[in-house]
């Protein structure tokens, strides 16, 4: 199969047929074929001799190898006709690790959004509240940071990100979010375990030294949770940068559905009441966000509905309205707010996952790089578009 | 923080020098070199006369030492891809060229006798060489104007172009080429590696091409998705990522790429970009008068999503059918945008998580 022999050329397999432009060109007498001004035009009946047809590709690729594609063939999708390098990816799949990077994700969002409650806490006369958060907020940023040094190829050289500044570059712009939010978090976080502690020094347990980590902690909540969703966006992946607009919005608000969610479920309700209506609206956005996401973007917003994302995505869908409608209707009561909480929060780290893997199978099938790409042409050509 | 200000497009969306996106006339001069830096230089990899030796690919790997792996990517592992003679596979850490090897056939239907040519069964359709006497008995048929000659005209061209074509061949009703091309890093105006890499390991060099710097990489990997060409990758093993540098090393002394030096067809032309666009543009346009009308230069228009290419190409099909993007697009030219929406997320979940505290204490 792999040799030039004309033998295997000549034979007229359907494979030939399937391979690219309609079947019927090739058969259409020559003058009726789409530009048959020379030999080798644009289709002027080429297509590729050898190797399977698409099918069998995906058969063979579903194997294994991780530059297979990742396709489930929901029959349900058509097939878009596209012309590929034997069905190879185009763009590379991002090297970054699972879970470390969809739990960087998630944790990053709850850290921040709890980081602002806890510091808001503390001027509202709610302390319990403010400790829960305080605890999420540094634990969460303390932890993702470990993440996302595990997932460096080179871990020791974590220093080097911060050697520049460079807009352009999410994950810069995120490392000088990051490396304040979760020192400041994080002593927040240390300052109130040491209230508890007896042999710490009297100054440490200052409330103002708390307050002001909590609040500086707060100012790179926000922040933190919407930058990752541009970190995603700001590459050639297809499902991550066609929606570039929408996924901060889905990322801060599953950030606030898990962050307040939470905080929620450690809290005594009568205290508990903001994170609960945080992790309402939330939720109400990340399920809104996530719609425009699934559906706005043609061919691109394919992987979020089959194979792994696909499912990931509906349990999170599921388990987010349910923990939002939980927290609404049963949020004043001690079990409704940790049921509801946990739902939330496994709704939240579930559309992480879900999203890092949609953008995962996009960069794997050529199909997500080639279709929208000749889409835009074409629409540039037909003077529709600039 | 003069990086700041020279990048401030990117937050701001305010980008009348087209530092994100579009045409740069002096990309190495906007990346903070004194005016007196060297010529931009590149690649004009012609695949009309690529014989898919391999050479390039080879010599890359010698110069710099490039560990062995298969067509995805796996480490000391020799294995056969099982889909042509291309056992690369695929640009990635390990190899820096790779030539695209497409094996197309396609029927020939040509003009036959109820389409008023007489005693045409034989013609063009033989081997190769089988022109015979029948060739020269045809070319005064070029000055009509009647659709029949340009039928012939076309046959003409058929048999013109497998004579000094290397890449097609005739075989009874069908007809064979195989397209290779030498693939290479794009080292774009407008790189998306060099534009997300977070410490400064990718950087402009005095040539204007794009290298990575093997002491500062920590391997973050963001620019390995960040590549609309699927060029950059993360080594195995090693942690940090690779692609080609325009042989810098060679530049530097004076010297050739390896690659453009081991090319025994000058396919792959190495020199000054604007240079080699003129060169090429020449090249097309006589592929055009043989009649090779698929010929179409890629990477070459400095309109395009990466604001033209630093290494560019003349193909003779559509990009996909080689593995390239066939509109790529860097994606910084959409952060700005990126930007403001994650702003307004971030303020919407500040102002959601304060406005709880508001009102009545329940
Ligand atoms: S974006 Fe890709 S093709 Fe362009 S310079 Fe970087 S690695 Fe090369
Ligand atoms: S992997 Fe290395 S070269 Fe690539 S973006 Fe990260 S630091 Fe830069
Ligand atoms: S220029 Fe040098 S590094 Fe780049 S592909 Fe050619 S030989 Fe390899």
């Amino acid at each position: 199969m792999t040799r030039p022999d004309p033998e295997v050329a000549q034979a007229d397999t359907p494979e030939m047929r399937t391979s690219g432009r309609p079947a019927e060109a090739l058969d259409a007498p020559l003058d009726h074929r789409p530009g048959t001004s020379g030999v080798a035009t644009p289709g002027g009946g080429w297509r590729r001799a050898d190797g399977p047809t698409r099918g069998q590709q995906r058969r063979k690729r579903k194997g294994g190898g991780r530059r297979g594609g990742a396709r489930d063939g929901d029959p349900t999708v058509e097939d878009a006709e596209f012309q590929s390098y034997y069905g190879r990816q185009i763009v590379k799949s991002a090297v970054w690790k699972t879970p470390d990077v969809p739990l960087y994700l998630f944790l990053g969002g709850a850290a921040g959004s709890s980081a602002v409650l806890g510091a808001a806490a503390e001027f509202s006369d709610r302390p319990a509240l403010a400790r829960t958060a305080h605890l999420i907020a540094g634990g969460g940023a303390v932890a993702s940071v470990g993440f996302l040094i595990h997932d460096l190829g080179r871990p020791e050289r974590f220093l080097h990100m911060l050697r520049v500044f460079k807009p352009t570059s999410p994950l810069s712009v995120g490392s000088y979010i990051l490396s304040p939010f979760s020192a400041l978090t994080g002593a927040a976080a240390a300052l109130t375990l040491a209230e508890r502690v007896d042999r710490v020094p009297g100054w440490v347990k200052a409330p103002w030294l708390r307050r002001t980590a909590g609040v500086g902690g707060a100012v790179f909540g926000g922040p933190m949770a919407a930058y990752t969703a541009v970190l995603l966006a700001n590459t050639a992946t297809p499902s991550w940068h066609e929606p570039g607009n929408q996924l901060p919005f889905v990322f801060t608000g599953s950030g606030l559905a898990a962050g307040g969610g939470l905080c929620m479920a450690f809290t005594p309700v009568d205290q508990a009441g903001p994170a609960r209506k945080a992790a309402v609206v939330g939720a109400a956005v990340e399920l809104a966000a996530m719609h425009k996401v699934e559906n706005d973007h043609g061919i691109v917003s394919e992987p979020f509905h089959i194979g792994r994302a696909g499912k990931l995505l509906r349990i999170a869908k599921a388990c987010t309205a349910a923990g939002a409608v939980g927290a609404a209707v049963l949020g004043g009561k001690r079990w409704g707010a940790v049921a509801s909480g946990a739902l939330l929060a496994a709704g939240s780290a579930l559309t992480r996952f879900g999203v890092f893997d949609a953008g995962m199978a996009s960069s794997k099938d050529p199909k997500y790089v080639v279709v929208p790409q000749r889409e835009r042409l074409a629409a540039r050509a037909a003077g529709t578009q600039t | 923080m003069s990086q700041f200000s020279s990048a401030s497009p990117a937050f701001t969306g305010h980008d009348p020098e087209n530092r994100l996106y579009g045409p740069l006339p002096d990309v190495t001069g906007e990346a903070g070199y004194e005016p007196d830096h060297p010529a931009r230089v590149g690649f004009f990899t012609d695949t009309s006369v690529c014989i898919g030796c391999k050479a390039c690919e080879v010599a890359c790997k010698e110069w710099n030492t490039l560990p062995m792996d298969d067509a995805d990517g796996t480490r000391d592992a020799l294995g056969l891809s099982g889909m042509s003679y291309d056992n690369t596979g695929m640009l990635g850490a390990n190899s820096w060229r790779h030539v695209a090897f497409v094996e197309q056939s396609r029927s020939v239907d040509l003009p036959m006798p109820s389409m008023g040519v007489p005693a045409a069964p034989d013609q063009g359709v033989g081997s190769a060489g089988g022109c015979g006497g029948s060739c020269g008995s045809e070319s005064p048929a070029h000055g009509n104007a009647d659709g029949t000659t340009i039928d012939q005209h076309s046959v003409l061209n058929a048999q013109a172009l497998s004579s000094f074509d290397p890449q097609t061949a005739q075989s009874g009703d069908r007809e064979i080429r195989w397209l290779m091309s030498s693939d290479v890093c794009k080292h774009c105006t407008h790189a998306g590696c060099l534009d997300v890499c977070p410490t400064g390991a990718l950087f402009r060099t005095e040539f204007g091409t794009v290298v990575v710097q093997d002491d500062i990489c920590n391997g973050c990997g963001y620019c390995v998705p960040a590549c609309p060409y699927g060029v950059i990758d993360q080594r195995k093993g090693d942690g940090r990522v690779f692609k080609c540098t325009m042989c810098y090393d060679r530049l530097t002394d004076g010297l050739q790429p390896a690659c453009a030096t081991a090319c025994p067809t000058q396919s792959i032309q190495f020199g000054d970009l604007d240079e080699l666009q003129a060169r090429a543009d020449a090249r097309l346009a006589t592929l055009t008068e043989q009649g090779v009308t698929t010929a179409r230069l890629y990477g070459r228009d400095t309109d395009d999503g990466v604001g033209g290419a630093g290494a560019f190409f003349l193909l003779l099909d559509e990009p996909e059918v080689y593995g390239l993007p066939p509109d790529p697009v860097v994606t910084t030219r959409d952060l700005p945008s990126m930007w403001r929406h994650a702003a307004g997320a971030a303020a919407m979940l500040v102002g959601v998580a304060l406005s709880g505290f508001l009102g009545r204490r329940r």
